[in-house]
């Protein structure tokens, strides 16, 4: 369906590089997660790709670069998860996912019938379908992520972009929230690229991890090639032990450093 | 009827008719009471039944003198027209430019509208101020929509020009940056003409007592193409209201629908003040009133912003004609005070509800 490439990807804000050089190549179906610590880059690399902000290099799904693009083309085919979305708070969820439909509308028209029926099946797989009316203010913090979740799976675009998507959740709904996604992939071919930070959740679904540091890309591969205290304490300055699980799990556990 | 599609349908549909109806309902009532009530005139109660009588296939002697109706219909039936569109006009910029610009406290006079439509009366008043009677068109209102428009042009210009990110805070601040200029002139002009300061207070306060149809007509075009061109982007506005980000996100040209917004907004609203002054608190109080009542869904608050934003201007020029009979109480001062006492209870109204 729909292949996204980043070739020489490099963004820097008021002369300050925060990404340089990222190459990658992704396929319908794949599943990609940067990981890396604060301020690496994970989230340029995402809002370059949604058309956000201004890079050199290339960004392109299937071959059409993101800047040429229109607005409207780009919300067709990518929908972003921004990491700390604004949601108005006396908007109802169903006005909320409906947003999402936004790309297909013209202009000056209201959503159609067969919008409505988008929302309404999204809504059902979410498991929202009984918040429908409720405002999105008064949702827990779960329930709002799944609105969201919902309003770029209405999109219906190829490709889902998500920024630190479980940042919010308990470890309940961060599950739920990334059950979803990779269900959605597997079943539709949606192709995804998250930023993440729990290490472990990372590996759990991504096919692919890509370590990020200061803006480049320093190892890149499996969870079991990417994840290693060796790595881990050269890019996060963290101790810690990595585990791995007989069914190929890779389990990162942070150390106390004075333990005594 | 599925889920979704009857939540949406009851939301929007129902109890969004329901305030449609009401306030068409109030800005009758408005009206008919406006035009019954004043100082000079027919008792009120015989207006009604002339207006009857007015009709076609109905006779009723309703005791309406030629003069009294004329009275009615030259002097008063102007004013509550105006009124009512420079409410609804002033009401719907006001919920537009909040819309656009994600800020509840932003009024339609943010660009430079008022500051700008002030100097240029203050020109007027100062150059021309004895001959203008022999003039083909009355300058004033020209003046006064034409500073309006070109002070929001420079706002653009220099938001524009020191805009380097996509928000909206430059365009802003060089409203502010515009307002200041353009009012630090007018001052300095009133400074060495004296004699002409009140009548630039007065104007500045906002008049509607020398409506006539002449001025329905001037600004009912520019009026009636704005209202149009906002109540298309009520679907875009909400989109907005998720953020810029996240609105590109979505698929929205933002640049142009603000562009589009703005534009419009700021035509209406200077063809408003060029003919009545600067009537305050309408554009923040009835969009927010509305949104307290309706929601905030602006597919609700700018048809309702239009209703209601006529009725409520044409229910403070009542009070603002009899307060202090035989004079006349600016409409600025019966707005505010009326108003904010009305705001606050709803406020209060919408506390005890949550």
């Amino acid at each position: 369906m729909s292949t996204l490439g980043f070739c020489d990807l490099t963004i820097s804000y008021d002369g300050v590089c925060a990404v340089n050089g990222f190459n990658d190549i992704l396929h319908s179906g794949e599943w990609l997660c940067l990981i890396g610590p604060n301020g690496a880059g994970k989230s340029s690399v995402l809002r370059a790709a949604a058309g956000l902000i201004n890079y050199s290099g290339s960004v392109a799904i299937d071959q059409k670069e993101i800047p040429t693009t229109s607005a409207r083309w780009r919300a067709q085919n990518i929908a972003f998860v921004p990491q700390t979305p604004l949601m108005p708070d006396d908007m109802s969820v169903v006005e909320y996912v409906l947003l999402g439909r936004n790309p297909y509308i013209k202009h000056f028209a209201s959503e159609s019938t067969h919008d409505l029926e988008v929302v309404e099946k999204i809504l059902h797989r979410l498991d929202l379908e009984q918040f429908s009316n409720r405002m999105v203010g008064t949702l827990s913090g779960g329930e709002r992520q799944r609105a969201v979740i919902a309003r770029a799976l209405a999109q219906e675009a190829p490709v889902l972009l998500l920024d630190e998507p479980t940042a919010a959740l308990d470890i309940g709904h961060q599950q739920q929230a990334l059950e979803l996604v990779d269900k959605l992939r597997r079943e539709q071919g949606l192709t995804v690229v998250s930023a993440m930070h729990d290490l472990t959740l990372a590996g759990l679904y991504a096919d692919r991890l890509v370590l990020m540091h200061q803006g480049s890309c320093v190892a890149s591969g499996d969870a079991k090639s990417v994840l290693r205290s060796e790595t881990l304490a050269e890019f996060y300055g963290v101790s810690a032990r990595v585990h791995h699980e007989t069914d190929g799990t890779v389990v990162v556990i942070p150390q106390r450093v004075n333990s005594n | 009827m599925s889920l979704a599609k009857r939540a949406t349908r009851e939301r929007a549909g129902t109890r969004f008719s329901v305030w449609l109806l009401a306030s068409s309902a109030l800005l009758i009532t408005a009206v008919l009471v406006g035009t019954m009530i004043g100082p000079a005139g027919p008792q009120w109660w015989r207006v009604p039944l002339e207006l009857l009588n007015r009709l076609p296939l109905v006779s009723i002697d309703s005791g309406v003198s030629i003069e009294q109706w004329n009275i009615v219909w030259q002097i008063r039936a102007p004013r509550v027209v105006l009124a009512a569109i420079v409410g609804a006009m002033l009401s719907v910029a006001g919920a537009s430019y909040q819309g656009v610009f994600r800020n509840p406290l932003v009024d339609p006079y943010l660009l430079g509208v008022a500051a700008g439509a002030g100097l240029g009366a203050t020109l007027v008043f100062t150059l021309q101020r004895q001959s203008t009677e022999s003039w083909l068109i009355d300058p004033l209102p020209l003046a006064a929509f034409g500073g309006a428009l070109v002070a929001v042009f420079f706002t653009y210009l220099i938001g524009n020009a020191f805009n380097k990110s996509r928000s909206n805070t430059t365009l802003v601040l060089a409203g502010v940056a515009v307002t200041s200029l353009a009012t630090a002139i007018q001052t300095f002009i009133l400074q060495r003409n004296n004699d002409v300061v009140r009548q630039v207070y007065s104007w500045i306060l906002g008049r509607l007592s020398s409506a006539t149809w002449g001025d329905v007509r001037l600004i009912l075009p520019y009026v009636s193409l704005s209202c149009i061109v906002l109540l298309m982007h009520r679907r875009l506005l909400d989109v907005l209201r998720v953020g810029d980000d996240e609105a590109i996100a979505l698929g929205t040209n933002i640049r142009r629908v603000r562009f589009v917004v703005v534009l419009a907004a700021t035509l209406g609203t200077a063809a408003a003040v060029a003919v009545s002054g600067l009537i305050g608190f309408v554009g923040i109080i009835v969009p927010h009133a509305v949104r307290l009542l309706a929601g905030a869904s602006y597919r609700r608050v700018l048809p309702l912003s239009i209703l209601l934003g006529a009725a409520f201007l044409v229910a403070a020029d009542i009070p603002s004609r009899v307060l202090a009979d035989p004079a006349e109480t600016p409409i600025g001062v019966v707005t505010a005070f009326f108003g904010a006492p009305f705001f606050l209870m709803l406020l209060r109204m919408r506390k005890t509800q949550t």
